[in-house]
């Protein structure tokens, strides 16, 4: 299990991509944290989400 | 008639403290984008004292920005960056300032920012917030950076808050409201989020990483 945002997910084995691509998260609007360090964009497909991973996925909103 | 910088020194470290003062006055911070949320943060980090601030904004005033942002009327036309050094240096006389008008992308933001200790991320539009983000955690390791998303809007105050989302990324705002959809921003409530911002960034600067 993947604990993102505070929540359990069965997603272990899946890229942050194929994870991302499940969800309703802008991919232009958002920054990832995983097990508290940055994911940089350009390894969104090769980072492979492990069990008992911590994602943190910031999704930002206009205004300022 | 204007303080020297002696008594204008003095009357802060009685303020602050020694420390403190000793602790912002050399630090460096750069503001990103100089609206509602970055003017009301320079205006806060000017009067509590920081050494120096890099001021970053390639657009212009303009009337639609005098209802939350720190210009006056009289400053429509000009380059926000210079208008805020002009009335940053009639409150705070003897802060270092640095007023860029050049337009921050992903190619030249690590330059731009090189120097500062902490980023600011004030900018209005999200996926830019996202840019500068994930650029300077990426690229600036030596930094900090404390960012904003979701204080448009006339809905409560109470929920303008700060998380801390990595050791050196914190994140200010209710995070959910966007001004896409809502009446737009709101003096208060933008001020409130930029309050937060420059509160954090003196927060660090004295050591307290914890929110």
């Amino acid at each position: 299990m993947v604990k993102v945002n505070g929540t359990e997910l069965d997603v272990a084995g899946k890229t942050v991509s194929e994870y991302l691509a499940t969800t309703a998260y802008d991919p232009k609007r958002i920054a990832v944290e995983r097990n508290g360090d940055i994911v940089f964009k350009s390894q969104y497909d090769d980072t492979i989400l492990k069990d008992g991973d911590r994602l943190e996925i910031v999704s930002f909103v206009g205004g300022g | 008639m204007i303080p020297s910088k002696k008594e204008w020194t003095d009357a802060l470290i009685a303020r602050h403290g020694a420390t403190l003062h000793k602790q912002f006055s050399s630090a460096t911070v750069a503001i990103c984008g100089l609206g509602g949320l970055g003017s009301n943060i320079a205006v806060a980090l000017a009067r509590a004292g920081i050494g120096k601030l890099l001021l970053i904004d390639f657009d212009r005033v303009d009337i639609t920005n005098l209802h939350r942002q720190q210009y006056k009327a009289n400053q429509i036309g000009s380059y926000k960056a210079n208008a805020l050094a002009e009335n940053l240096l009639e409150i705070a006389p003897y802060t270092e300032l640095q007023a860029v008008t050049t337009k921050i992308t992903e190619e030249n933001f690590a330059r731009l920012l090189k120097d500062a200790d902490i980023v600011c991320e004030a900018f209005d539009d999200a996926e830019c917030k996202a840019m500068i983000v994930n650029g300077v955690l990426e690229q600036l390791p030596q930094c900090y950076l404390v960012a904003a998303s979701g204080m448009a809007g006339i809905d409560t105050p109470n929920t303008i808050k700060t998380r801390k989302v990595t050791k050196r990324f914190y994140l200010c705002g209710d995070e959910v409201s966007d001004v896409a959809n809502s009446i737009g921003l709101v003096a208060p409530r933008v001020m409130l989020c930029a309050a937060h911002q420059a509160h954090t960034v003196l927060r660090i600067l004295a050591g307290k990483y914890e929110v």
